[in-house]
């Protein structure tokens, strides 16, 4: 078992999201900052779409070995000391944690940003067993301190105002004076900088995500803004990178050329402030830096996505992108997914790890407008693989009864040409009569899902096709 | 079966190969000895004073300040400049580096120079750089007792002596001169590549420096 999914109760979800003001003030955001942002440092660089191309092709061509690249990958670690485990589940993936952090006596885990930690649901694994994590880079230490999953896979907390902020900090940190002043965001991270700086010195164990690990040297790679990772790892005496199969890379070549994608997809920056190369534990001169060094490798579900119609998933670097162009996203934001991973990249990877089952709704949830697979920084076809679980689900004879009818209603018609000219032609007359001047419908039957928010457009006239028939 | 071979198994049946493929493991075996240069940005390959003023103009863009000075013996006082400036005590500590040690800090009376890795209790640190990249205004350090990783992070102000010879025009400059120092295949416990000082936009996308490292990057590029 994962973290807990709220997926099949997505269209509730979404519409307590609309409805939800502070919701909808924070994803304004989303348009100036992340959007412009990304296309300003774009534009800087000529060499950039060329670039989405390598990252594309250089993790094609790393998928397609990756066997071979993993046994790299393991002989380097291994041979600079370090430890490899193997987690084919979640559940596996936890107990080796726990079972690391008990041989290191372990009370206090700090914690760098890591995705894969959230999917398996390690934090609340960790104080089940005793062992308090806690979480370091300030988004996800605001949303662990609220008992929230991720908004957005580089921005969790993009959800919360700063009063709301404020008010978590004034009920968790009590040893602070009580009328101190949390008014504006310089404040709010003065005051956790002083309380994690603590806990970065007192870990008994750093736990980080791997942005890429490199074959060629046996590296783990995290990027971060804040440098919390970078604390997390190098002050305990043991260090242990949670992350999956697919976030291997050939050489440190192959990695320049996903540094120079990543950023500027995510965050819209050229670099992002910290890139750090790690590569087994302290060295017989070093004076600083963790005794042991471990990575955990997840599956989950990953190798058999390299069988099938969605190996292309696992080229995704977890920038981002993908959402804050997403007008979906945009409407209703990260939670109203219902799962570690929302966005468009959520809406295709979530049922391939949850079960298609439970998280059908997801791949539904977009207008196929194909902003996301335009920004994508490897090119994945995020369109694409939403119509392939699409199909899926009607296959499976998973989408309501009321869909299955009005999608069998329409075959008829398309199968059969002539029939679907003259019923659409007849239709559009219609409604174009029907409506008056208005030109507009205020309600219309069957049509309650739409007319109750705004207005249906009548038709003006003739159809799409007797349009195109009457031009050429 | 482990759950090692469980994952093997899995993803060589999803591959339809059996992992004994003499092609397959000669592309691999040729790609990790060849590591291939892709695509690589034209912006940084300028001319050696194109390319310090390119590095310069990034590290700047990215929140970080930079001097530069004619002669490694120069650097103590701009490192006393520095601390005067922001008002900081005449204190800092640094790695074993030979090229730090050689410095003539004897030229700064009132400076005060401890040594070795840091436990979160001084103000300021310096280290020398290994490299750094033009292209994007990021210095490349590496860890070891010359120059301690603690000191990158724990003290809120940082500043490193980078080599105007050593300012490559990008990345894959950098990543030859580590193979031609540590050997193929081989890295030392930690890279750093930095760009700018710390900072976080996790509160409404408001961005602040100083998250968990350092509030202040400053980079002397010395001749």
């Amino acid at each position: 078992m994962t973290q807990a999914a709220t997926s099949p109760r997505f269209k509730e979800n979404a519409r307590a999201a609309l409805a939800d003001g502070e919701l909808q003030k924070s994803l304004k955001i989303l348009e100036t900052n992340f959007i412009g942002r990304r296309k300003q440092v774009a534009d800087k660089l000529p060499e950039f779409d060329a670039l989405r191309d390598a990252a594309r092709d250089i993790k094609n061509h790393t998928l397609a070995h990756l066997d071979l690249y993993l046994e790299e990958y393991e002989r380097r670690v291994t041979a600079q000391g370090g430890h490899v485990h193997y987690a084919v589940t979640a559940a596996d993936a936890r107990s080796i944690i726990l079972d690391i952090c008990r041989a290191a006596e372990a009370k206090l885990v700090t914690k760098g940003k890591s995705m894969i930690a959230e999917e398996v649901g390690l934090d609340d694994f960790l104080a089940v067993h005793s062992i308090t994590p806690v979480e370091t880079d300030l988004g996800e230490y605001i949303i662990q301190i609220r008992h929230e999953m991720p908004s957005h896979i580089i921005a969790p907390a993009l959800h919360l105002s700063k009063a709301q902020v404020a008010a978590d900090f004034r009920r968790v940190h009590k040893e602070l004076p009580p009328n101190r002043n949390l008014e504006e965001p310089e404040t709010l991270l003065a005051e956790a900088r002083a309380v994690l700086r603590e806990k970065f010195l007192a870990a008994d164990v750093g736990i980080t995500g791997a942005n890429f690990l490199v074959a060629e040297t046996g590296s783990s790679i995290i990027v971060t803004n804040e440098g919390n990772g970078d604390l997390t790892q190098t002050l305990p005496k043991v260090h242990i990178v949670l992350t999956s199969i697919e976030k291997l890379v050939p050489t440190l070549e192959d990695v320049a050329e996903f540094l120079r994608v990543l950023a500027r997809s995510a965050t819209g920056q050229e670099m992002s402030v910290y890139t750090t190369l790690s590569t087994g534990p302290q060295r017989p001169r070093d004076p600083d830096g963790p005794r042991e060094y471990h990575v955990v490798l997840l599956d989950n579900g990953r190798s058999a996505m390299l069988g099938g119609q969605f190996r292309d998933m696992l080229r995704c670097i977890r920038c981002g992108a993908c959402m804050n162009h997403c007008p979906v996203y945009q409407a209703i934001g990260g939670h109203a997914y219902g799962w570690v991973y929302p966005g468009p990249m959520g809406a295709v990877l979530t049922p391939s790890l949850i079960g298609i089952d439970k998280a059908g709704n997801l791949p539904n949830a977009s207008t196929f407008c194909g902003r996301c697979e335009e920004v994508c920084p490897v090119r994945i076809p995020l369109p694409k693989l939403m119509r392939f679980w699409r199909e899926r689900e009607f296959e499976r004879h998973l989408s309501p009864a009321t869909v299955r009818a009005g999608l069998s209603f329409w075959a008829f018609f398309a199968r059969r040409p002539w029939l679907y000219g003259f019923a659409t032609d007849l239709a559009a007359r219609v409604l174009a009569l029907m409506s008056g001047a208005r030109g507009r419908f205020r309600w219309l039957p069957l049509a309650r899902g739409w007319t109750d928010r705004r207005d249906f457009p009548a038709p003006q006239g003739a159809t799409f096709q007797a349009q195109w028939r009457r031009r050429h | 079966m482990s759950a090692r071979d469980l994952v093997f198994a899995s993803i060589r049946s999803s591959l339809g190969v059996d992992g004994h493929e003499a092609p397959r493991r000669k592309e691999v075996t040729d790609r990790l000895r060849d590591h291939p240069t892709g695509v690589v940005p034209a912006r940084g390959h300028l001319a050696p004073d194109g390319r310090v003023a390119l590095f310069a103009d990034m590290v700047t863009a990215a929140a970080g300040s930079v001097t530069r000075v004619n002669a490694a013996a120069d650097v103590p006082k701009a490192i006393a400049e520095f601390l005067r400036r922001h008002n900081l005590p005449p204190t800092v500590r640094r790695g074993e580096d030979a090229r730090l040690a050689a410095l003539p800090w004897e030229h700064e009376k009132t400076l005060e120079v401890t040594l070795g890795p840091s436990d979160g209790h001084q103000l300021a640190s310096v280290s020398h750089a290994f490299g750094a990249v033009a292209e994007t205004g990021t210095l490349v350090l590496t860890s070891g007792a010359d120059n301690p990783t603690t000191l990158n992070f724990l003290p809120d102000n940082h500043i490193v002596l980078v080599d105007a010879k050593d300012i490559a025009a990008d990345f894959e400059s950098v990543f030859a001169r580590l193979r031609a120092r540590y050997g193929e295949r081989q890295l030392p416990r930690v890279v750093n590549m930095i760009t700018g000082p710390s900072r976080s936009a996790d509160i409404e996308q408001t961005l602040i420096l100083g998250a968990h490292g350092p509030r202040r990057l400053h980079i002397i590029i010395c001749d």
